[in-house]
């Protein structure tokens, strides 16, 4: 147990110099701005005196190790500084968004998971026959499809033939709990349909990988049935690399709710930084980018953490 | 010699096209449709690239094929365009990502030791911010030229070519003809090119496919929300955006650029995963 | 002269006895009762005939084929009986091993003949029919229980799965016929060992948990597929004779599958010889052994004995090991321990040992990937930099090394042209004509046909491979070639070749030989010298003659005592001197 205390340790460190080096990356993109920051950044309507009032604003009359480790002290104690564009808050604008974002992708996550778990196993239990096939062909087509052409198919179908669902989701603190879950169905929906065919593979070849091994043989020579093997021998080995998968994708959602936000105009995170990137808004996006990579490394941890978990060599040393 | 070889060549290709599932015939199809719209677009489109021909949004007619778009341009006219432009982007960053992370891997598989270790953590950095976030932050940064874009994602993505190509580096690496070629003396460039990289060839033509895909549907999504190919360019991503508004009248012209992007990356997707299955010679069970 | 009743004997016993009775000459059998009163005896459980089984290949970037792994082969089995099936690889043996069960692995289909178990044939009981006979009726041992057992479920768990799975027990029955067949087979804590997984048991007990289970449900026919193979010879000598007594106790009929006839011969009752999916002579075991009948057998019998007549070299030496320890992760672990031996010019010195006695290690430190962490290499009266990187392209080229697995040490992109000919080109500059002119030669040289220039590794047999390996280290024309198992992987018969053809060679081009290897016969044909190592130490090193002479140090005299030979009894005689001498002790 010491060595597994001492593995999974080592990863937790590694996540957390990760994410110390990712905010380095950060904070250095900007120093690497061609030009001085505050010029580029006003562009034209540059005067001396605008200049000079938003070097003080950015702090860039003082070193630049310095300000690197005032602007950590400030994101660690929850202080994002202000927008450029508007000047408000960037923890009270982030706030309500990354909330939104964490609900669409959790709803995302309820419908594809388990979809995908039994997909997954459906297929590996009649793979290479015609279901399997089909299932294959499906996924395949499905994961080659951009966001936004989901979306879209979504929304003509559903939205403006069907006329169920509504084709935009500009939620507020004012929308109701239903009308949340309806204006939220479509956006969910998309994200769902992308993430699954990839997390169906996955869970598929995992399981089918696990077959080819002897102590497979060895079940079917004891005169054990097909799903009797695959339950009790193939799956218990699986976990790991199927909880994997499945922590994997949920960090790959995360990627994809940034077009699907714009897509359906959610007022999300996603949404936030592509309208910063546009407008430049550079202590925004750079306070986007920093929650988006710590979800992203903490799910990528766990993902680690659950395969040394469930590994049963690593959980029972000799 | 090559020219000698070449008409056999074609022949093994043309016997190896027929014995192919309906599935890669299919793909490949595609594959060289959109090669030849690519090279031939200025022949056949019937209008200029970023002509304003019209009234914006046009209906489909027999003068625009499929009407015309948010400033007037003819759609058909745009799109076979876009075949040219985001496929040349696509394709030019692919290579560079692969230049580099190819060499890099190769070399880590190679060297081992602290070499192996360097390149490794700072790929796992990398990596650990997701990547189209990490496009974000970086165009944010230096402005959204095609130059920027090609550089900025090629080297994002060269990181996922280097994890692969370590692998299944390291996975040869370790055999005894290998090591053969080090006991004779045989230097790393020899090591690299002859002894690895022939072995290790056809996961990595596989591979090249699925980045190829991976990377088109990156730019396409970074146009499409407006921070990839910027205008006048045609492009199949900023075309979507820009008559996104149609469908909410149930006009199906924005889902052409779309499937356009779809179907070729469904196409790529079946030929790869064939030439997987026939380069392994494996069954799947 | 005699008769027989048709009704006594079975039909496989009747022609033996017909073939016996031949040969001693004058005797005359004659054969009385109805023609129809066998051959289905009443004792025999297995009846398998005329078999014929195929599989589909699938090789890379080629359309599908389909192979005949077996092609008309019968056997019966009587109750209580073992059959040894021998052969080299790819004679189908596991193959019809494990179409006893009804079972084909992979694309593999049985599509001829009958196999009658227990009085019905099964190959047309259907899926559930064979899932009810499968764990029941039949069992299977396999030649890795490493890889056969579950990692994620106890030992215990699985040892008792078929029999609670076929209704034959209740848990708490075969939970503890599974702890007195651990008993029997010797298992240490055999009542805890069971709580176990895997991982947390060796090899060598992991074959006799794999036994227990296949007891456990107290089959009538256990499948045993080479179980002795993986393991080093000390313990394979163990685990052979709790195998043996487990099958005498309880009665249990029992194919034994291996390619080793000295393995078989103490367990078998009958022997059938298989080639190429082909029967080539079936017997009694002391017939096969004593008097075989077809060349092949023959071959197989006698294939250690090579001649080879120590060379007592007095000359200087070629190489100069003292006092080298090495070991890995900054020297935390010493694999090997102030290892010091001499190879005099045109000898071979054979370093002998078991896994982990760090004989490979020895490899790896005198080619230089692993440098020592203390001693000296003299290489032909000179120094040898114990870095790879620091030696000169002539120390390189003057000491060769050949592998164990000839599969892996060729790279399948290049022809066996390019292989032979990369070290003339690398280290003497030579290339075109007078290149190909060379590789012709050296292809002559270890007996293959200069059309085979042409061909890439895969198209060549394990044989072929291992000689254009011989063939490459050839080409540098070195002082020293290590052979690393060289003959290992292969086959009996193409392993002999090999060895005479190192010896040839070594006769012809005065080369010396570091030879390594876990096998005592391959020594005691090839080797002037022997080191006898065991872990990470030499405990024995002298001529040949001298080593396998008494007196003996323990270890050299296990390892001597361990190794089989084609003997009947020999087995028995072996345990009892050993029990004899451990009680003495």
């Amino acid at each position: 147990m010491e060595s597994i205390a001492k593995i999974i340790g080592q990863r937790v460190a590694f996540g957390a110099l990760t994410l110390w080096i990712v905010s380095l990356i950060i904070f250095a993109g900007v120093q690497l701005l061609p030009g001085d920051i505050a010029t580029e950044l006003l562009g034209q309507s540059a005067t001396p005196e605008t200049v000079a009032a938003l070097r003080k604003s950015l702090g860039l009359d003082i070193p630049a190790y310095l300000r690197y480790f005032d602007w950590l002290r400030s994101i660690l104690q929850g202080n994002f500084g202000t927008a450029l564009a508007n000047g408000r808050d960037i923890a009270e604008l982030i706030e309500p968004r990354l909330f939104n974002t964490l609900l669409l992708a959790a709803s995302a996550a309820v419908i594809s998971v388990p979809l995908a778990l039994i997909g997954g196993i459906v297929s590996a239990l009649y793979r290479n026959t015609f279901i399997d096939r089909a299932i294959n062909v499906v996924t395949l087509a499905s994961i080659s499809f951009p966001e936004f052409f989901v979306a879209y198919i979504l929304i003509l179908f559903l939205a403006v033939n069907a006329g169920i669902l509504p084709s935009l989701s500009d939620v507020d603190q004012s929308t109701s709990a239903l009308g949340r879950l309806t204006a939220m169905a479509l956006p969910a929906l998309t994200l769902a349909v992308v993430v699954l065919a990839h997390m169906l593979r996955m869970t598929r070849t995992s399981i089918v990988n696990l077959l080819g091994n002897q102590y497979i043989e060895t079940a079917r020579l004891k005169g054990l049935p097909e799903w009797r093997v695959l339950v009790r021998h193939a799956l218990p080995n699986a976990l790991g690399p199927i909880a994997t998968v499945i922590v994997l994708n949920l960090a790959y959602l995360i990627t994809g709710v940034v077009v699907v936000e714009v897509v359906f105009v959610y007022p999300g995170l996603g949404q936030l930084i592509v309208d910063s990137v546009q407008k430049r808004d550079i202590p925004v996006v750079q306070a986007c980018s920093l929650i988006f990579a710590a979800t992203y490394v903490l799910l990528n941890l766990t993902a680690d953490v659950l395969s040394i978990v469930m590994n049963p060599r690593l959980m029972r040393p000799k | 010699m090559t020219f000698l070889h070449s008409p056999r060549v074609i022949r093994t290709g043309v016997s190896k096209f027929k014995s192919a599932p309906l599935s890669a015939k299919f793909g490949i199809s595609i594959i060289i449709l959109y090669m030849l719209t690519a090279l031939f677009a200025p022949h056949l489109a019937p209008y200029g690239e970023a002509e304003i021909v019209a009234t914006p949004f046009e209906p489909w007619s027999a003068q625009f094929w499929l009407g015309t778009d948010n400033l007037g341009r003819d759609m058909f006219t745009r799109l076979v365009f876009g075949a040219r432009n985001t496929l040349g982007i696509a394709l030019v960053t692919t290579v560079l990502a692969f230049s580099l992370g190819c060499s890099a891997g190769l070399a880590a598989a190679t060297f081992g030791g602290w070499t192996d270790q360097l390149l490794s953590r700072l790929v796992d950095v990398l990596m650990s911010i997701p990547q189209l976030i990490f496009a974000l932050l970086l165009l944010s940064i230096f402005g959204t030229s095609i130059p920027t874009l090609i550089v900025v994602i090629a080297v994002l993505d060269s990181t996922r070519v280097f994890r692969l190509t370590r692998a299944v580096a390291i996975n040869v690496a370790v055999l005894d003809y290998v090591e053969a070629a080090r006991l004779r003396g045989e230097g790393p460039i020899w090591i690299m090119t002859r002894e690895i990289l022939p072995n290790i060839a056809p996961t990595l033509i596989a591979e090249f496919g699925l980045r190829f895909c991976f990377v088109f549907l990156l730019i396409s999504g970074l146009s499409f929300l407006g921070l990839g190919i910027q205008p006048p360019t045609a492009d199949w991503g900023s075309m979507v955006r820009d008559s996104a508004t149609l469908i909410t009248y149930g006009d199906v012209t924005p889902l052409l650029p779309a499937g356009a992007i779809a179907l070729l990356a469904v196409a790529i997707n079946l030929v790869v995963d064939w030439f997987l299955h026939w380069a392994s010679g494996l069954k799947e069970d | 002269m005699f008769s027989i009743n048709r009704g006594d004997v079975d039909y496989e016993d009747l022609q033996l006895l017909k073939k016996l009775v031949h040969m001693n000459g004058d005797a005359l059998v004659s054969v009385t009762g109805a023609k129809d009163s066998w051959p289905e005896n009443r004792d025999t459980l297995l009846n398998i005939r005329n078999l014929r089984i195929e599989a589909t290949v699938y090789p890379p970037g080629e359309s599908p084929k389909s192979v005949i792994l077996v092609d008309d082969v019968s056997l019966t089995l009587k109750r209580g009986r073992v059959l040894g099936l021998i052969g080299e690889s790819g004679a189908g043996k596991s193959t019809i091993g494990l179409a006893s069960m009804g079972y084909g692995r992979g694309g593999v289909k049985i599509t001829g003949g009958e196999v009658i178990l227990n009085d019905r044939d099964i190959l047309k009981i259907g899926a559930s029919g064979m899932r009810k006979l499968r764990g029941r009726e039949v069992c299977y041992v396999a030649q890795s229980a490493a890889a056969a057992f579950n990692p994620a479920h106890r030992l215990m768990e699985q040892v008792v799965e078929a029999a609670l799975l076929h209704g034959m027990a209740t848990r708490a029955e075969a939970e503890k016929r599974a702890v007195a067949l651990f008993k029997k087979l010797g298992l240490p804590d055999s009542e805890t060992i069971g709580r176990r997984f895997p991982h947390q048991v060796s090899g060598g007990q992991l074959q006799r948990v794999m036994t227990a289970m296949a007891l456990c449900s107290e089959p009538d026919l256990i499948v045993f597929d080479e179980p002795t193979t993986a393991l080093d010879v000390t313990t394979q000598i163990e685990v052979l004779a709790a195998i043996r007594d487990a099958i005498r106790d309880t009665g249990v009929a029992a194919i034994y599958i291996t390619h080793d006839l000295a393995v078989v011969a103490q367990v078998a009752d009958e022997i059938l010889v298989l080639r190429h999916g082909k029967l080539v002579e079936r017997g009694m075991t002391q017939q096969i052994i004593n008097h075989p009948h077809e060349q092949y057998t023959r071959a197989l019998v006698s294939v250690h004995h090579i001649d080879h007549k120590q060379n007592d070299g007095g000359n200087a030496p070629v190489l100069s090991a003292k006092g080298l320890t090495a070991g890995y992760g900054d020297g935390a672990i010493k694999v090997l321990r102030d290892v010091s031996l001499d190879l005099h010019t045109g000898q071979t010195l054979a370093v002998v040992g078991e896994s982990g006695s760090g004989k490979s290690t020895l490899a790896r430190v005198i080619t230089g990937l692993l440098p020592p962490l203390a001693g000296s290499i003299q290489f032909d009266g000179r120094q040898l930099p114990p870095l790879l990187g620091d030696r000169s392209k002539e120390d390189l080229r003057q000491l060769q090394m050949i592998y164990q697995m000839a599969d892996v040490a060729m790279n399948p992109r290049q022809t066996v042209a390019t292989i032979i000919g990369r070290p003339l080109e690398f280290y003497f500059e030579i290339r075109g004509a007078e290149r190909d002119r060379r590789v012709a030669e050296l292809l002559d040289k270890i007996e293959m046909g200069k059309d085979l220039a042409n061909r890439y590794p895969a198209e060549l047999s394990g044989g072929q491979k291992q000689r254009v390996c011989i063939a490459r280290a050839l080409a540098a024309k070195p002082n020293l070639i290590i052979c690393d198992e060289v003959t290992s992987a292969l086959d009996p018969l193409v392993a002999n070749g090999i060895l005479k053809l190192l010896l040839q060679l070594q006769r012809d081009e005065g080369v010396a030989y570091l030879f390594i290897t876990h096998d005592l016969a391959t020594v005691r044909s090839i080797a002037d010298s022997i080191s006898v190592m065991y872990r990470g130490q030499v405990v024995r090193y002298g001529p040949k003659g001298q080593v396998l002479s008494p007196p003996f140090d323990p270890y050299t005299e296990l390892l001597l005592s361990s190794v089989p030979e084609m003997e009947i009894g020999w087995l028995d005689r072996a345990i009892t001197s050993r029990r004899m001498e451990s009680a003495g002790n």
